[in-house]
């Protein structure tokens, strides 16, 4: 990931040479001596579902992740441990006092159409972007007051307030960083360029047929020495799951990530020497599966009624018939691919049907003529088949201890419309991210200050805890790394004690390439990673 | 004999055209309400896609999609933008909506044109055959076989012949629409094109095939049994003559109103076959427009759906004068 910094005379000198290069490959002579490593290979990869931008500020739907983040490059890298690596900026340091970070930008880099990335392009960009219209940039830069460039390569980032989460968030797929000569002065929402990037890249933007592919081609003044590998990176869009799992056994495909192919499947893939099969690459997202009750429902708003429902899921079974493996069951609210946050230390809750009878008992709920005792609907996205599968298992389960479960699956803006603008559900189920700060991905389901009628994803438990919105707002400006720790050890104590969310699992979504391509899952955002090193074997 | 002259019937036309578009009218306007009744909008299925976002965000959003009008408003602009044939700007999808559905638009005629014409094919062979040896082996073997398409999930055929055609056997690609790695130009492309068309426009024509086929093949007995049929036999034409000259022409007459239906409803016909064989047409657009309630381009592709059916309806009934003299056009 440290690469020594190229000097603006080298690059223009490199940029010269290739120039010539290329004349002579025209001419039909062979390019003498390459400087820059010899780019071979287009490699196939696959979104889903298609993208609808190529820009990740204004849109931060997975598939425009995973496409941005190879032509847009944001100031930090991250390694497995998801600890920041250098990328546009090549140091950093974090005032004391935390109240201001100051960013040493790489030299001698350029954007694709030849102009020069400076401090200024960090200022337009985090000032008048990501601040303003990407879709979570309002609140993980709230408390950057202003940036200044006091010479060409350091950008210094003032707060109003430690945000020790922000170092979390500044991955090229999550805030790329834009030019701002292309944007300055335009309707920047309709800027052709949120269609065809100019970036920094490894990846040039070449060509969008949309409902078919995305091509890109190397990045020939890219500053990553002998980066990228590849001379082409074809991105399809195959929408079918079975249908990816077919092209790539057809070697139509290369590489597909995010769990591209029915679960069922992934097993033969494991077995192929055909195929590499990755369960690295979601330590920056960490999904997670999570029953969130609606605390307004008068079974639910009773603790022992959802202490019953964690005791009467069977989660070693459910690993194997809802997940077919692939998933790490929880503990807590946060997974253990979070080792610096993560603690097992927290009320547990075994598969106990028995103590869930006795506590639904206690509670007052008789059995029925008909077994039950009371009903509930659990309302899910019809997103992949998992949660179809969760549900049919939790009815079993729930059945068992005297709780009738009605299945409700509704497409993403309607399950939105019921659960986070009307209220309207008692149980539900969606994947929601940790991401790699629980500050970022956490808070906005216990703290009760986040609950906010008609917003997607954020609390709408109706839980209300006073002890719970301190410690959350505590940890979000805590500067030193094991006072916040302890914060987020009893964030998940409680977390676990009142349980108005009830944990389940962290799926693990494979990555999936041919038995010759190399380093397709480099760092923890899996694909969402620039891919300079991304290659073929051989 | 002297052919029957006729008048182009020019009253017949205005007076269809002025039904079309008072049609279409309609259409655009019960659709905008229908579409209006599904929960959520495209604000709320875009914060969706983004895994998170601040009520700011929504109603930003929502301002630029135009949806803090009221609904009147809304369906106003709607109808002044189709009236004025400008669709407007998907912020959904980050384009315009006439370049978003007329760049799909060759995918899809193409897939749907390829299906029908197989499927015309095929259905006159079968069901003239069927009809000729009616209740005989052949007969059976094709009808039983006509039900047996008919009855099964066209998708599901579209995997299967992926697994057994693609993956199994490698005659065919598996998805797209081209081979993107090839880069091909010129007739290479064109060969590729047509390579990759082969199985989806199976897939889809075997829908309609066993429709098609059980028309042909009832229309063929009726008209088989009347006395022209006889006389012409007595005068000793070949069967096969027999049917495809004689019988044929008067018994295609249902097979023409249900082609004209299935080429009218192409935009939209194939979503499917589109997603199953990743073909980038207009059906998945369509598709990902009622997912992401980008109702302005959902709108606009069935304003122009229904175009489609009401000509190809005119077109038919224009069909019906030139394939049967008989018919009068009022």
């Amino acid at each position: 990931m440290t690469k020594t910094p190229t000097s603006p005379t080298f690059a223009m000198s490199r940029r010269a040479l290739l120039l010539a290069s290329g004349a002579g490959l025209a001419a039909g002579i062979l390019p003498f001596g390459p400087l820059k490593a010899q780019q071979s290979g287009t490699l196939a990869m696959c979104v889903t579902p298609e993208p609808n931008a190529m820009c990740a500020a204004f849109n931060t739907a997975s598939p425009v992740t995973v496409v941005s983040g190879k032509m847009l490059e944001g100031l930090l890298n991250y390694d497995f441990n998801v600890s920041p690596t250098p990328a546009l900026a090549t140091a950093w340091e974090v005032a004391a006092d935390g109240l201001s970070i100051t960013f040493s930008l790489r030299e001698g880099v350029m954007w694709h159409d030849g102009q020069p990335f400076t401090s200024a392009d960090v200022q337009y960009t985090i000032m008048e972007i990501l601040k303003q219209h990407h879709p979570r940039g309002r609140s993980t830069l709230a408390s950057v007051t202003a940036v200044e460039t006091p010479d060409d390569h350091t950008a210094i980032l003032r707060l109003s307030q430690p945000a020790p989460a922000l170092m979390y968030a500044l991955a090229g797929w999550e805030s790329p960083m834009l030019p701002k000569h292309v944007y300055e002065g335009t309707d920047v929402l309709q800027n052709p360029a949120n269609n065809a990037p100019v970036g920094t890249g490894p990846f040039v933007f070449q060509t969008w047929e949309r409902g078919s592919h995305i091509i890109m081609t190397a990045n020939q003044n890219y500053w990553g020495e002998g980066e990228p590998k590849l001379e082409r990176l074809v991105v399809r869009i195959i929408t079918d799951p079975s249908a990816r799992a077919a092209a790539l056994d057809a070697g139509e495909l290369h590489l597909a990530g995010d769990g591209p192919i029915p679960v069922n499947q992934v097993q033969r893939f494991m077995d192929s020497a055909d195929f590499q099969v990755d369960t690295r690459g979601t330590e920056m997202n960490n999904s997670l599966d999570m029953i969130h009750t609606n605390l307004r429902n008068e079974h639910l708003a009773k603790l022992e009624v959802r202490q019953a429902l964690m005791h009467a899921m069977n989660r070693e079974a459910m690993l194997g018939v809802v997940y077919y493996g692939l998933a790490e069951m929880l503990t807590g609210p946060i997974p253990e691919t979070l080792p610096n946050f993560y603690t097992a230390d927290v009320p547990s809750y075994d598969y106990d049907p028995a103590r869930a009878n006795a506590l639904l008992d206690a509670a007052g709920y008789a059995r029925g003529a008909d077994g039950m005792r009371f009903s509930l609907r659990l309302i899910a996205p019809t997103v992949g088949d998992t949660y179809e599968r969760m549900g049919q298992f939790l009815k079993q389960n729930f059945r068992d201890v005297g709780v009738d479960l009605e299945l409700i699956s509704a497409d993403i803006p309607t399950f939105i419309r019921s659960v986070f603008g009307e209220y309207d559900y008692d149980l539900t189920l969606y994947p929601g991210s940790v991401t790699a700060d629980p500050t970022i991905g956490s808070q906005r389901f216990w703290w009760s200050k986040a609950a906010s009628q008609g917003t997607p994803f954020v609390n709408s438990t109706g839980y209300e805890s006073a002890e719970m919105d301190q410690i959350l707002e505590d940890a979000s400006v805590e500067p030193d790394p094991e006072a916040r720790r302890a914060l987020f050890v009893r964030f998940q104590q409680l977390a676990m004690t009142d349980l108005p969310i009830l944990p389940v699992a962290r799926p693990i979504y494979v990555t999936i390439a041919a038995a010759n391509v190399v380093n397709f899952v480099p760092g923890p955002d899996g694909i969402r990673a620039p891919y300079g090193s991304l290659a073929f074997t051989g | 004999m002297k052919p029957i002259r006729r008048r182009f019937p020019w009253a017949f036309l205005a007076k269809r055209v002025a039904y079309g578009a008072l049609a279409m009218l309609a259409i655009a306007i019960i659709n905008f309400f229908l579409l209006k009744l599904a929960p959520g909008d495209a604000a709320e299925a875009l914060a969706g896609q983004a895994g998170t976002a601040d009520p700011a965000y929504i109603a930003q959003l929502r301002a630029q999609f135009g949806l803090d009008q009221p609904l009147l408003s809304q369906l106003w602009a709607f109808l002044v933008r189709l009236a004025t044939l400008d669709l407007g700007y998907s912020y959904v999808f980050n384009e315009r909506v006439s370049v978003l559905i007329f760049s799909r638009m060759p995918a899809t005629l193409m897939l749907m044109g390829a299906a029908i014409v197989i499927a015309v094919i095929g259905g006159i062979v079968f069901g003239v055959t069927a009809a000729r040896y009616a209740n005989r082996w052949p007969d059976r073997v094709i009808s039983f076989v006509a039900l047996l398409l008919y009855g099964t999930p066209p998708y599901w055929i579209g995997l299967m012949m992926i697994l057994i055609f693609a993956v199994t056997l490698g005659w065919t690609p598996t998805s797209g629409m081209e081979n993107v790695l090839a880069f091909n130009t010129g007739w290479d492309r064109v060969a590729d094109i047509a390579h990759h068309l082969i199985l989806p426009a199976l897939a889809q024509s075997i829908f309609y095939l066993a429709i098609y086929i059980r028309l042909v093949r009832a229309g063929m007995l009726e008209v088989l049994s009347l006395d022209f049929i006889r006389v012409a036999r007595a005068k000793g034409i070949s069967e096969r003559r027999l049917s495809y000259r004689h019988a044929l022409r008067n018994a295609v007459l249902p097979l023409v109103t249900v082609v004209g239906t299935n080429v009218g409803n192409f935009l939209g016909g194939a979503v499917l076959t589109e997603t199953v064989f990743s073909w980038p047409g207009v059906g998945r657009l369509m598709f990902d427009a009622m997912f992401q309630r980008d109702l302005n381009l959902l709108l606009s592709i069935l304003v122009l759906s229904s175009f489609f059916v009401i000509l190809a309806n005119l077109i038919v009934d224009l069909l019906y004068a030139v394939i049967n003299p008989t018919v009068e056009l009022k």
